[in-house]
């Protein structure tokens, strides 16, 4: 096919990333643009009951790669069979979704495919058959247009940085005869934080820093839920213990691209700045009018955040009905 | 147990970075330069697994410049054995498997057991490097580690991923890469900065570990740097009190930005 898109459409427990279907509607605007078919692959076990959700944004061939050994993500199995699959579909252009997991299985298919990669894109072009990727480097403090040179090019594209786009395609199931090969690491146990929205796919985020004064974080919880979005925190706050690392917003935390960021109690360090520079709108709450925060905020509360957090809920709700 | 930690010098998270007159690279004077934090938490683990093991060495290698030099006199303060520079033209503009490609060279030629870098560099977080020597060794990888132990030629790791944490088990040798959790870096003593001096550093072109520029040549190339958009409006939302304001951000987010 050679001129075809492939996207790895990566699922946890049997439900798919926000991502994948990201990564399925980029790729398809992609194969338009080459003139190619758009192929989307999931990995796992029972698989097969989900992988038809792909054909809603544009899937020709959906194929379903089903293993015990790929039931849960392990790096040196999911190379393996998505090698193959590279091997038996030969696209131009590989989209994967920039999880921490993606990101790991993207990493090392490029080596060994030895095949150029941009991660963690949040934009990709195409002149003629020329691929350039636009991706947050310093933390987000610059944006690197990056281009790769080869017929086979991966790209591993940002939770959120992508819309979702419906579109029609065949949607043909086929299975794929998936060979873990002789897999390394072996699996020893699962531990997901339940009901919690995953700071990197919410697409609304609270975020709490010292100005909270204590691990009580009730209120921005309250607010998060009233919102339907997910609470995160600076490091200070990771440092004080109050809040976990995995909430850790920031240039040595997660980059986020919500798109309301509402920062509580935040300075506006620039190491945190650079972790959700590309929220696409930015509330700051802090008692401090010279905080730095509100300079790179598009709205601004000057106020004691114990009062207004409360009274933004409140409002909130009235609006939500 | 001997280690090798892959360590890269990149600009202080704190610097404002500005981009040079040919829109490709980083103005790179006037900026502090630091050991990657993650490759920070790299050392420190390598560090306690060599105290726990009750023996062994941990060998910094990076990839860098004359001023690289600095930040593995800090590795070294902080305790380990000996440092590996490559240094060579053709790397400046390597990518990341070109980088790769070095230091797997390099790391062929010594004996080692596990093999500790950075989940990402933070100048172009590229999450690559890591995972890239491993699968150039062919040795198994395991990334974004928060906990590991080691018991009988294998190591138990808890790795994040997104919504929760994964525990696997993978046999020696293998290369982890590092998550904010694992440890809280060491600073380097006195005392360790003074034995540092006296460390040594072996610094390589890439002849000396036989590979040719042609090998590092970029697939990936940056064209272009660019600032963020500036966000513009910076509001900041009067009222006579909190539920006032509360009130009018409220109606600005649902009826203009449309956010709510
Ligand atoms: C290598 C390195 C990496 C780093 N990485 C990160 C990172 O990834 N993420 C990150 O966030 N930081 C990071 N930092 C830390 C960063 O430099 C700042 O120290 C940190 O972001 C500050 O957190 P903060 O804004 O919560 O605290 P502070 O700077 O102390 O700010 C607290 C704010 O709360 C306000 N406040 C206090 N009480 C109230 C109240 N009642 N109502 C309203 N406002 C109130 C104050 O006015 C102040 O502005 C890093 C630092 C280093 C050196
Ligand atoms: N030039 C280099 N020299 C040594 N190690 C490096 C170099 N570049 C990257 N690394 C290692 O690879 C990790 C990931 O880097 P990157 O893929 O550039 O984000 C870093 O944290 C380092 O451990």
């Amino acid at each position: 096919m050679s001129n075809g898109v492939l996207v790895i459409a990566e699922q946890i427990d049997g439900v798919f990333r926000k991502v994948a279907f990201e990564a399925v509607s980029e790729g398809k605007r992609l194969a338009e643009q080459l003139g190619g078919e758009l192929t989307a692959a999931v990995l796992g076990e029972g698989v097969d009951t989900i992988a038809g959700e792909l054909a809603r944004y544009g899937a020709d061939t959906i194929l379903t790669a089903q293993e015990p050994a790929l039931k849960e993500f392990a790096v040196d199995a999911y190379t393996k069979v998505v090698a193959d699959i590279v091997a038996q579909v030969d696209p131009s252009v590989v989209l994967v979704g920039a999880t921490m997991t993606g990101k790991d299985l993207a990493a090392r298919l490029a080596a060994r495919l030895d095949a150029p990669l941009a991660m963690d894109c949040i934009g990709i072009r195409l002149d003629g058959d020329t691929l350039t990727a636009t991706r947050p480097v310093y933390g987000g403090k610059v944006l690197a247009e990056v281009t790769l040179t080869g017929t086979l090019r991966i790209a591993a594209i940002r939770p959120n940085a992508f819309g979702l786009k419906e579109s029609t395609g065949p949607g043909k199931i086929e299975v794929f005869a998936a060979d873990p090969g002789d897999p390394k690491i072996r699996f020893v146990e699962k531990q997901m934080e339940t009901g919690k929205i995953d700071l990197t796919e919410a697409e609304v985020i609270v975020s709490g820093g010292r100005g909270m004064g204590g691990s009580d974080y009730t209120i921005l919880e309250d607010l998060a839920d009233a919102l339907n979005g997910a609470v995160g925190a600076s490091r200070s706050a990771v440092d004080e213990g109050w809040r976990p690392h995995s909430d850790q917003v920031g240039q040595t935390g997660k980059t986020v691209s919500p798109g309301l960021y509402i920062a509580c109690g935040i300075s506006g360090a620039i190491q945190h700045l650079a972790g959700m520079s590309s929220a696409k709108v930015v509330v700051a709450i802090n008692k401090d009018p010279e905080a730095p925060i509100f300079a790179k905020s598009d709205y601004g509360i000057v106020g004691d955040l114990f009062e207004v957090v409360p009274a933004v809920t409140q409002e909130v709700k009235k609006v939500k009905g | 147990m001997d280690i090798i930690v892959l360590l890269k010098q990149v600009p202080a998270t704190e610097s404002v970075i500005s981009i040079a007159d040919d829109g490709k690279h980083i103005e790179t004077e006037n900026l502090k330069w630091v050991i990657n934090p993650y490759d920070e938490f790299a050392v420190e683990e390598a560090l306690q697994i060599k105290q726990k093991q009750g023996g062994g060495t941990v060998t910094l290698l990076s990839v860098g410049t004359d001023k690289t030099v600095e930040a593995l006199r800090t590795g070294l303060a902080m305790g380990a054995d000996k440092a590996i520079l490559v240094k060579d033209p053709a790397a400046e503009e390597a990518d990341g498997l070109g980088i790769a490609r070095i230091l797997a060279a390099v790391i062929k030629t010594l004996d080692c057991d596990l093999i500790l870098a950075g989940q990402r560099a933070v100048d172009d977080d590229a999450y690559i490097v890591g995972p890239a020597v491993a699968e150039m060794l062919d040795i198994p990888h395991i990334a974004m580690v928060i906990k590991e132990e080691i018991t009988d030629g294998a190591v138990r790791c808890t790795r994040t991923i997104d919504g929760g944490t994964l525990i696997q088990d993978v046999p020696l040798p293998a290369l982890l890469t590092t998550q904010r959790g694992l440890n809280e870096p060491r600073y380097a003593s006195l005392p360790g900065i003074m034995k540092a001096k006296k460390k040594p550093i072996d610094i390589r072109s890439l002849a000396d570990i036989g590979l040719e520029a042609g090998a590092v040549a970029p697939k990936v190339r940056v064209t272009a740097l660019k600032t963020p958009p500036e966000r513009t409006s910076g509001r900041i939302i009067e009222g006579d009190s909190a539920r006032a304001k509360a009130a009018e951000l409220v109606r600005v987010l649902h009826q203009e930005a449309k956010v709510i």
